[in-house]
């Protein structure tokens, strides 16, 4: 019985909320890791980027509710998602045009692209300030919980509860639909073909007549779509606020980082190495150590490794680590 | 317009900017000196900031975002030179923290010294882990306790270590501030060594988001070690190197002086103070001007800046590049901290909580490349420049929206609607002025010779 909490209480408190949280972050590592492998400089402005599509899905969500119109127990927001990604996808190819464009034609080296990125982050972020305000906006509706705690406890007579919430679940469904549609363009179709081969190697590219200006169009489009979509997620999980947008940006690059640049699957792998040593090492383990210790043993403080304010610790720690020792990252990314 | 005539003409410009301000009412300005005078102690600062990453990114091509961080390492300096110590903390539990530091220090530098001698294998990793580990918690076992017994001491009003201040009373011993501003450098100095031993080796947008996720550890050890900067209770009343206002109006002498420059007390005073600091800033900002201009005309600063654009042909002429690196980068953000000391000082309390990855690490970034990267006076320039219109950016746009929005009623939602959005202007603002300035001139105002 002991054994059977601990676990529950594991799933509840650590491996169900990491799961989803590592699900947003391979979503937001996905579109770092494209931008570096097809346009070949790590983009500042990503996290921010996520706001924007956030902000367009939620305006759009408010203007559904105020319809009435609605997904039932499902949120509004993923009526609202293809909007908001489409807002997105207008912002970044305007920018591509107005701003990326200039220096790809140049040959810039990456650095310079790297602190255009950083430009461009300031005015995205001013957009979405002027757009929606600083403030902590909830757009999630619809069911709250598919498994609340009451509920579970009542069912099967354990200690702890598990709750599993909507929000968590949808994340798991969008993010795997997500990939699959994601891995099945890379992989079968012309365009996602042409993708690849010119990540791998752009003067062959180039030379087997890939256009390049199409292949980048594509890259923008998706990585719009991805980050629309990992905004919302979290923020449908989490509650959105613009500057935690801002800072998420370092739990994603370390992510994509971690599994390797330029190299999708290792994005979401790395997502969710950061993800579950992150709440692993906040979380207070007392409560599951309770369960399968002996009395004697049982930790006297909270028996956690770290506290919470220093999730960006871990994150960091771990890059710094296979950095050290692995360079090119968990699946081999490109090291330029 | 020739490259000799540029500089200045453009310093003269920004100076005029400055006089406006105090001079006129007229447009966005605010016909204030008092105001002027404090746009002009930030914009000081920002333009030490602003030196200290031209070091790295204009001399020796190092991207760090991290500015952020060894601004708030400098601002710690203050509070830890500067303000009294509290009282009974270092008996209660303050040597058993420093020990347990050390303790944890020490593990770490086991752990490198048995990765580094043991011979390959998995005993090696075996080894390596089991001295982190067990070196990690007996750091925690230590340093916990002495946390716990400083934290609740007072902890309304001090409930941390505080200074070294020998004078007790807040208002005494002001000089000590401005010893802790080189010992702000000394502290990001330190910082820098750890981060450089570590990243420098990596490739530069690698770097980047090293110095990205240090700046942020280092605000998150501010927010939360109450025992060293109080966290979020921010510590207030750091002594200052300038007279109190207060003392100013009470003493008779000062009285009349303003009387005869026909000042009241109290508008006199604050400018007193204002201009004291000024003056203290302007002596660093010079001496750190001229430090840079020295490096940058010297052997060591044609050896960096070849090292900046070849880093192959440096290795080649047997220059040690990753050495030169690891010292400018530690210059670099020695500086940062100093002027992050320095502005603590200027507030007069250290607020964790306020650090901003956009205000204090990007907008330096801002701040260098309108002026002009690697070279020393476009930093300061830039420095100026771009504080100047990061203040005035809000009565610039209310303007603008007063102009827009001039034939409609006061209620106007539109109106309404583009006066909210003023208040938003700023960041947006600053990256327009960056992409366009990395258009159209990327060498920027002043650019390297």
């Amino acid at each position: 019985m002991d054994l059977l909490n601990a676990v529950v209480a594991l799933l509840n408190f650590v491996l169900i909320p990491a799961t989803a949280y590592g699900a947003q972050l391979a979503l937001g590592a996905l579109g770092v890791t494209l931008i570096y492998g097809i346009l070949r400089f790590s983009n500042f402005a990503h996290g921010d980027t996520m706001a924007f599509g956030t902000t367009i899905t939620i305006l759009f969500t408010w203007w559904f509710q105020s319809m009435g119109l609605g997904l039932g127990p499902l949120p509004t927001a993923l009526l609202a998602l293809p909007f908001g990604i489409a807002g997105a996808a207008f912002l970044m190819l305007g920018t591509d045009r107005v701003v990326y464009r200039f220096y790809r034609a140049q040959k810039a080296v990456p650095v310079i692209l790297v602190i255009v990125s950083m430009g461009v982050m300031f005015v995205y972020n001013g957009l979405v300030r002027f757009i929606i305000g600083v403030d902590e906006q909830r757009f999630a509706d619809g069911n709250r919980f598919i498994i609340s705690a009451r509920d579970f406890k009542e069912m099967t007579g354990l200690d702890e509860g598990l709750a599993l919430k909507s929000t968590q679940a949808i994340t798991l469904v969008v993010a795997a639909i997500a990939v699959a549609l994601l891995f099945w363009f890379l992989n079968k179709t012309r365009t996602g073909k042409s993708m690849r081969a010119f990540s791998d190697n752009e003067d062959l590219a180039l030379l087997s007549g890939i256009n390049p200006e199409r292949v980048v169009l594509v890259t923008w489009l998706i990585v719009a779509a991805l980050a629309t979509v990992a905004g919302t997620l979290y923020g449908l999980d989490k509650g959105f606020k613009p500057f935690v947008y801002f800072q998420l940006l370092l739990p994603i690059f370390a992510a994509a980082i971690v599994g390797g640049l330029g190299s999708p699957l290792g994005a979401i792998a790395g997502g969710f190495v950061i993800a579950y040593s992150e709440v692993m090492i906040t979380y207070a383990w007392k409560k599951v150590a309770g369960y399968l210790l002996p009395e004697s043993l049982e930790p006297d403080g909270l028996a956690q490794l770290l506290s919470t304010d220093y999730k960006f610790a871990v994150s960091f720690s771990i890059l710094v680590i296979v950095l050290l020792f692995k360079p090119t990252g968990l699946f081999k990314g490109q090291s330029v | 317009m020739t490259q000799s005539m540029r500089a200045p003409l453009l310093f003269a410009f920004v100076a005029a900017l400055f006089l406006l301000e105090g001079l006129t009412d007229a447009w966005i300005f605010s016909g204030s000196w008092n105001t002027s005078l404090s746009i002009l102690n930030m914009a000081l600062v920002s333009a030490v900031m602003a030196l200290g990453v031209n070091l790295q990114w204009g001399f020796a091509g190092l991207f760090n975002v991290g500015v952020m961080g060894f601004v708030a390492l400098g601002g710690l300096a203050t509070v830890l030179i500067a303000m009294p110590p509290s009282p009974g903390a270092w008996a209660a539990g303050g040597y058993q923290i420093l020990l347990g530091l050390v303790l944890g220090a020490a593990s770490i530098a086991a752990a490198i010294l048995a990765y580094t001698r043991l011979p390959r294998g998995r005993r090696r990793v075996v080894v390596m882990l089991a001295i982190l580990v067990g070196g990690f918690f007996l750091y925690r076992w230590i340093f916990d306790a002495g946390v716990q017994a400083v934290e609740s001491i007072n902890p309304a009003v001090t409930g941390n270590l505080g200074g070294l201040n020998p004078c007790g009373d807040y208002r005494a011993c002001g000089w000590m501030t401005i010893i802790s501003w080189p010992v702000g450098g000394l502290l990001a100095a330190g910082a820098a060594w750890i981060i450089g031993k570590t990243a420098l080796g990596l490739r530069s947008d690698y770097l980047a988001i090293a110095t990205l996720g240090i700046a942020e550890i280092v605000i998150a050890v501010l927010k939360n070690e109450d025992w060293l900067s109080r966290g979020v209770k921010n510590v207030i009343g750091i002594p200052r190197p300038v007279p109190y206002e207060v003392d100013l109006q009470n003493d008779p002498g000062f009285v009349e002086r303003a009387a005869g420059l026909g000042l009241e007390p109290t508008l006199a005073s604050t400018l007193y103070v204002k201009f004291g600091y000024a003056i203290l800033f302007t002596i660093v900002l010079v001496l750190i001007l001229w430090l840079a201009q020295k490096a940058l005309a010297s052997p060591w600063g044609r050896m960096m800046r070849a090292i900046r654009d070849n880093e192959t042909a440096a290795e080649a002429m047997g220059k040690d590049v990753k050495a030169r690196h690891l010292q400018i980068f530690i210059l670099g953000s020695a500086v940062c901290g100093l002027a992050g000391a320095m502005m603590t000082t200027l507030d007069g309390q250290l607020t964790p909580g306020t650090y901003q990855p956009l205000r204090f690490t990007f907008l330096v970034w801002v701040m260098m490349i309108v002026g002009g990267s690697g070279n020393n006076f476009g930093a300061v320039l830039g420095g100026f420049l771009v504080w100047w219109l990061w203040v005035q950016v809000e009565p610039l746009g209310a303007w603008l929206a007063d102009l827009v929005t001039a034939g409609m009623a006061e209620d106007n939602a539109f109106r309404t609607r583009i006066m909210d959005a003023v208040a938003h202007m700023r960041l947006f603002t600053m990256g327009v002025v960056m992409l366009v300035m990395l258009r159209f001139a990327p060498r920027g105002l002043l650019p390297e010779r």
